[in-house]
């Protein structure tokens, strides 16, 4: 995620630190980078001295040192608060008193991530859509100490890198999951329940719905299992009844059918990719 | 395309008049519809389809300990409120319900032009049993400030790529309409995520005003 959230930074004329501990993953970023750039150019979306720009702003670093800085540092590391939250402590005595620090959480409280960090008025929720480099939209939020002035300054960057901010409250999920991910645990009872087949449902949203994509297609696609891990962030917090991971998803996950990543989920794709 | 012949006895939401699936009813035809009204089994046809609205099939045919089922089988197209009918016919069959009659409604209704999925005879076939409750998480939402409508719908437009957003959805497919099939599946299931969310209740209030 934090790779495609270096291309926007980028490619929107921001010199743009990409942070990783291991230099391979630096590496392999700056790969995909030079490939999504290129197709930008053969496709019209950019010039060639554009792409050579927007490739030269990305400098990458293995120390947290070099986001001295930064004006604005946006963590997408582990979902994991304690992980968040050291991460953050860090660097509030690494970088400027200004820089403004950012949250791609999509389930942590912008507020707990940013508490002791030393600097919790300029932390901000910066959500982005997966994938980063091809979805506008960013859920911003704020957390309880944010300073009105940190968020503005957040949400004009967003603006600035061509991106479309909406601003939702600190709370799990923000909108997006909110609504997703209990919806896919609906999707995944009814077929429990033996309401319809994957195939009927997928079908019955897309032609009565208009959605570009089935929800049984759409969990295949990002992972049966990061369906269970957003239960298990969720409904923890919530205590909402359909956040929590329905029999049958972990039955799946344990039988290893995690999906299109494993070849097989609410639909077999060893034939098709085979 | 396969003839069906088309018994009306009252409105539908459907089929609301002039759609041209009403004009092509062919008396005597294998696979009988029922429009607006109940009736029960014809051995002569291959299927009798009785349209539904927020009821269950079992309320016209009866239920039998889980052995119901016969040649006659629920549908409905769906519609999201008062918006046109989409091209979507909800087929609805019971745990014994004939294999043929099945096959022989879906492939008349294919071959008038229509996407068929098949069902259980559960509350809210697929579409509303799925949609409700994100409706109602969706408004209440609103109502506790999560984010503005406009927020919410862009949300879904470009995050979720919805082609409307939920509350603009359900706005426009009329809230009470939402109070109405929402209140059928919550009185069935009992289930709190069907329970009409504050906003629903206050537009079917203000329709009887």
């Amino acid at each position: 995620m934090g790779a495609g959230i270096a291309l926007v930074a980028a490619r929107a004329g921001f010199e743009t630190i990409c942070h990783d501990v291991a230099r391979e993953g630096l590496d392999r970023s700056y790969d995909q980078a030079a490939t999504f750039f290129a197709k930008s150019v053969e496709r019209g979306r950019m010039t060639e001295q554009e792409r050579e720009e927007a490739l030269d702003r990305l400098i990458p670093a293995t120390g947290l040192g070099s986001l001295a800085d930064a004006d604005l540092v946006i963590e997408a590391v582990y979902e994991d608060l304690d992980v968040k939250r050291k991460l953050l402590r860090e660097l509030n005595v690494i970088c400027g008193e200004r820089t403004i620090f950012a949250s791609n959480t999509s389930t942590l409280s912008i507020t707990e991530i940013a508490s002791g960090c030393g600097r919790e008025d300029r932390v901000v929720g910066m959500h982005f859509c997966l994938p980063a480099q091809l979805m506008k939209l960013i859920e911003m939020s704020r957390g309880i100490n944010t300073s009105q002035e940190a968020f503005d300054a957040a949400w004009a960057w967003t603006l600035s890198a061509g991106q479309h901010p909406v601003e939702t409250q600190d709370k799990p999920g923000f909108i997006l999951n909110a609504l997703l991910v209990p919806f896919n645990n609906d999707v995944i009872r009814a077929i429990e329940a033996g309401v319809a087949s994957p195939a009927d449902i997928d079908k019955a949203i897309k032609t009565g719905l208009g959605y570009k994509m089935g929800p049984c297609e759409l969990l295949d696609l990002i992972g049966l299992d990061t369906q269970v891990r957003l239960c298990e962030a969720f409904y923890p917090v919530t205590l909402d009844p359909r956040a929590s991971a329905p029999p049958l998803l972990r039955r799946m996950v344990a039988a290893g059918h995690l999906g299109r990543k494993s070849g097989r989920g609410f639909y077999d794709y060893t034939q098709a990719e085979g | 395309m396969r003839d069906y012949e088309i018994v009306q006895s009252g409105s539908s939401r459907s089929f609301p008049s002039g759609d041209e699936f009403l004009a092509r009813s062919v008396a005597g035809a294998e696979v009988l519809v029922r429009l607006g009204g109940s009736g029960g089994e014809d051995a002569k046809r291959a299927a009798v389809l009785i349209e539904l609205d927020t009821e269950c099939l079992g309320v016209h045919t009866g239920e039998f300990s889980g052995n119901e089922g016969s040649n006659v089988l629920g549908f409905a197209r769906y519609r999201n409120g008062l918006d046109a009918p989409t091209n979507l016919i909800e087929l609805v069959r019971q745990p014994k319900s004939s294999q043929e009659a099945v096959e022989a409604a879906r492939l008349m209704f294919e071959s008038a032009g229509f996407a068929v999925v098949v069902c259980a005879d559960q509350p809210g076939r697929i579409i509303d049993r799925l949609v409700r409750p994100k409706y109602n998480a969706a408004l209440r939402f609103l109502d506790e400030g999560l984010a503005t409508a406009e927020a919410m719908d862009m949300t879904c437009r470009m995050g979720l790529g919805y082609p409307d957003g939920l509350i603009e959805r359900v706005t426009r497919g009329d809230l009470a309409r939402h109070y109405d099939v929402s209140s059928a599946i919550h009185e069935m299931t009992g289930q709190p995520a069907y329970m009409p969310a504050r906003r629903a209740v206050v537009a079917k209030k203000r329709q009887s005003l």
